[in-house]
């Protein structure tokens, strides 16, 4: 028995009255990931029991009196009663989401944007490749591929990470890792001695994969300068560019369409993305500074 | 046991390449194997022989004062292990140690370099792979420079 | 004995006295009435009483990066073109509150109540501003999520639309399909004629709300030569324009050269000092503020307008994407005449030339287009693809 999920673009659980006053939603725990990264397990309060939400979409997340910021969700899309959230601190927001204890309070506005269209993959090997952060707004679709095991050929996930103490969901992927049904191959771009795994870029580990490049559908997502090149290595080993899909980041006010900050071209990374199927956005990737 | 030449032939590095050179090639080879944890050659060793690695994982390391040594890169079966064999002052440039039992073909560099010296077209294809090599391998260390997960 | 009512489409004619009686009317009825006034120099858009207040006899010379408002002899009310102000102002303010949290315990109460729209009159709109309002109502009204205050301002307003006698030097409305005559869009549209016979204005309803407010001033219908009058004038102005876009396949031209080495010359020239956006009657980008008071009790957020030419616009992971003017120009340019037309159906140009005309350096958007497309600088194609 597996889960029903639609993908579609931006469910309005978002109040539709006035889109930009935020939900509160309470820190259930803050969990330390790497040394600058972090999770926060948020619970629905005033009535609310769940958040319901596609994989790839994102929240913008309120810090009272401090701001607001987009961040992808990284829970799992089936176990909706708590909304979960991996960040970096890198700017004031994050940092003050970092010092956020259980019973704080957050205002949380969304699920926003365009999800990894996993129904899409049904039938087909699936290929997820992610770098650093990235890894985040990939884990709801390898939650519910996994969910859904029976209905997906090969699964794969290669996992790029700048050393073995910034690894991600470091016990998670050990057990995806043990898994039959399933290869995770990880790598780092640099390693002291007692590291046993691979040290590469992570596209090293395309053309060994066991994937069928003819039929499957890849997701990347990290820095663009990865999934760059990337695409670049699925594409030597054949998978067609309308196979692959890619999360893409710009700054955002809004979060609705209405800002104009994350325009990227003529498409709004906050309503038509961020997940964009690569030869749709193709031409845009090339452009600088755009 | 299968013979060098054909081993040869299966390894992605010589794909391609005509059976008479393979076997010239197989001339100046051996089968090596190393223990995990065995270190293949280090820093500054004269580079004297070309491995192309059959089955294992080799760690690619250097050694930075006050800071220990550190990873820079892993290979592992269907690639092959440097060309500063090829490349004048014939000296290797970081440590190479088995990560895991390692197996893999020793090809005498310096009696390669004398083939490719005697039979142009031989040193041709060689120098073709080995551009490819390199290229290949600067691009992977550009990325790694570019720190893409760093701040 | 009441009057017959007139049927929709007719042509009234209203003097002036019955102008500022139709101002005092819309009073009346609750509306706060808005329109042109002559103040520091410049034709700015603000509360007016009655026709008292409008700047009679000011006529305006505009150029690149220029602008002068002179006092004439002649008596016309109208007799300029679009001034500082675009009317978005009213509509999509330059500051808004959002909504407004206290603190309680560990967490906040928002009270996200939008601030009460109120009846807005607003008298001598042009084409070009009429069809801005069109692409805002787009932009704020017509997509998945829409903007609660836009939406409630926008259908409490009231339109006094007037027709240009004479484009400014900066005007191309004609060129981008959106004038010098005002078609749709209006409660009540006035075409002001000033001749030696007399000055009155031609008057048309475009609603069933102005053919109300006419049909209560009970106004005379216009004589034909009246009418003819105004025909006239509208033909006279569309001769008069010198300002000329060729806007034939101008997006798919747009398209192919993101790579332009042009976009490299604008940028010597430009400040990236945003007045273009500030002026455009159609830019909406906007920032939000999140503030809190001196003792931490009370948080807001306040939406403020922004501009694409601000270098935090752009601003991800310790850099802005945008980094040099050259591109921020290019998101300009490329935005308004390029990629609008796939995000809302339409450019977003209405051809007003305020951009050209407060740019403090002269920069004339029709000209760096044309410099732009000139057909051997072609470089990269850049085709978006139809997701099917």
């Amino acid at each position: 028995m597996g889960s029903e999920m639609k993908t579609q673009t931006a469910t309005r659980t978002a109040d539709a009255r006035n889109p930009m006053v935020p939900l509160e939603f309470e820190v259930g725990r803050v969990s330390r990931e790497t040394h600058d990264t972090f999770t926060l397990f948020l619970n629905p309060v005033n009535g609310l029991e769940r958040f319901t939400f596609q994989p790839g979409q994102f929240n913008m997340i309120y810090i009272y009196g401090v701001g607001e910021v987009p961040i992808s969700i990284s829970g799992n899309p089936h176990k909706p009663e708590v909304l979960v959230h991996t960040t970096r601190a890198v700017g004031t927001v994050t940092r003050a989401m970092q010092q956020l204890k259980r019973g704080d309070r957050v205002g949380i506005r969304g699920p926003f944007g365009a999800a990894w269209p996993v129904d899409v993959a049904e039938g087909r090997d699936v290929v997820f490749v992610a770098g650093g952060i990235g890894l985040a707004p990939l884990r709801p679709a390898i939650y519910h591929v996994l969910a859904n095991r029976n209905r997906f050929g090969r699964i794969v996930l290669l996992y790029g990470a700048r050393t073995p103490e910034d690894i991600l969901y470091r016990k998670e992927l050990e057990k995806w890792r043990a898994r039959f049904d399933l290869e995770v191959h990880v790598t780092v771009d640099r390693a002291t001695l007692d590291w046993r795994g691979n040290v590469g870029v992570v596209t090293k580990l395309i053309p060994k994969a066991p994937f069928d490049p003819y039929h499957c559908v890849s997701f990347i997502c990290g820095p663009e300068i990865m999934m760059r090149f990337t695409v670049i290595e699925l594409t030597k080993r054949g998978v067609p560019e309308d196979q692959v899909y890619i999360s893409m980041e710009r700054n955002m006010k809004c979060g609705i369409g209405l800002c104009g900050h994350c325009q990227y071209g003529p498409k709004f990374i906050c309503k038509d993305g961020p997940v964009f199927r690569y030869d749709v956005i193709r031409d845009w990737f090339k452009v600088r500074e755009l | 046991m299968d013979s060098l030449d054909r081993i040869l032939a299966e390894h992605p590095f010589f794909a391609g390449m005509k059976p008479e050179m393979l076997a010239f090639i197989a001339g100046c080879a051996s089968n090596v194997r190393f223990e995990a944890g065995e270190y293949i050659f280090r820093e500054g060793e004269p580079a004297e022989k070309f491995y192309v690695i059959r089955y294992g994982h080799v760690a690619l390391e250097m050694h930075r004062p006050e800071k220990g040594p550190i990873i820079i890169e892993t290979i592992s079966s269907g690639e092959v292990l440097g060309w500063s064999w090829l490349v004048s002052p014939f000296v290797w440039h970081f440590d190479a140690r088995a990560i895991d039992n390692t197996r893999a073909i020793a090809i005498d560099g310096q009696c390669l370099r004398q083939k490719c010296e005697e039979d142009h077209d031989l040193g041709y294809e060689i120098y073709k792979r080995i551009a490819m090599l390199m290229e290949s391998r600067l691009q992977s260390t550009r990325l790694q420079l570019m720190d893409v997960y760093g701040q | 004995m009441a009057e017959k009512k007139k049927p929709a489409g007719t042509t009234f004619r209203m003097d002036v006295q019955q102008l500022d009686r139709l101002i005092r009317l819309l009073q009346e009825k609750g509306y706060e009435t808005h329109g042109p006034v002559a103040r520091d120099g410049v034709i700015m858009y603000d509360r007016i009483a009655g026709t008292g207040d409008l700047p009679s006899g000011y006529v305006d010379e505009q150029d690149r990066g220029r602008y002068r408002l002179l006092k004439t002899d002649s008596d016309a009310l109208f007799g300029f073109v679009v001034g500082l102000h675009a009317w978005k102002k009213y509509l999509f303010p330059p500051e808004l509150k959002l909504w407004q949290a206290e603190r309680n315990g560990h967490g906040f109460v928002s009270n996200g109540d939008v601030p009460t729209p109120r009846n807005l009159a607003l008298i001598g709109v042009r084409s070009c501003e009429l069809h801005a309002i069109a692409i805002q109502d787009r932009i704020f009204t017509g997509g998945d999520y829409i903007d609660p205050f836009y939406a409630a301002q926008r259908k409490k307003l009231f339109l006094v639309a007037v027709n240009c006698s004479a484009p400014g030097k900066n005007c191309f409305c004609a060129s981008m399909g959106t004038g010098p005559q005002a078609t749709s869009g209006f409660d009540v549209c006035l075409t002001e004629i000033v001749e030696d016979a007399g000055h009155y204005f031609v008057v048309q309803a475009g609603s069933r709300k102005g053919q109300k407010m006419l049909e209560d001033l009970q106004l005379p219908e216009a004589a034909e030569s009246e009418q003819k009058a105004a025909i006239a004038c509208l033909e006279n102005a569309v001769r008069k324009f010198r300002k000329v876009l060729d806007t034939e396949g101008l997006q798919r031209k747009i398209y192919e050269r993101f790579e332009h080495p042009h976009w490299e010359e604008v940028a010597k020239r430009c400040l990236a000092c945003g007045n273009c956006t500030m002026v455009c009657p159609t830019c909406f980008c906007t920032t939000v503020e999140d503030v809190t008071d001196l003792s931490g009790n009370v948080a807001q957020r306040i939406r403020k307008w922004d501009s694409c030419f601000n270098l935090e616009h752009s601003y991800i992971h310790g850099g802005s994407v945008r980094e040099s003017t050259a591109s921020r120009y290019r998101q300009w340019l490329t935005h308004k005449f390029a990629t609008w037309v796939d995000q809302f159906g339409t450019m977003g140009c209405v051809g007003c030339g305020r951009c050209i005309t407060w740019c403090p350096v002269g920069i004339d958007v029709t000209q760096e287009i044309k410099k732009l497309t000139k057909e051997q600088e072609r470089v990269k194609t850049v085709t978006p693809v139809e997701e099917s």
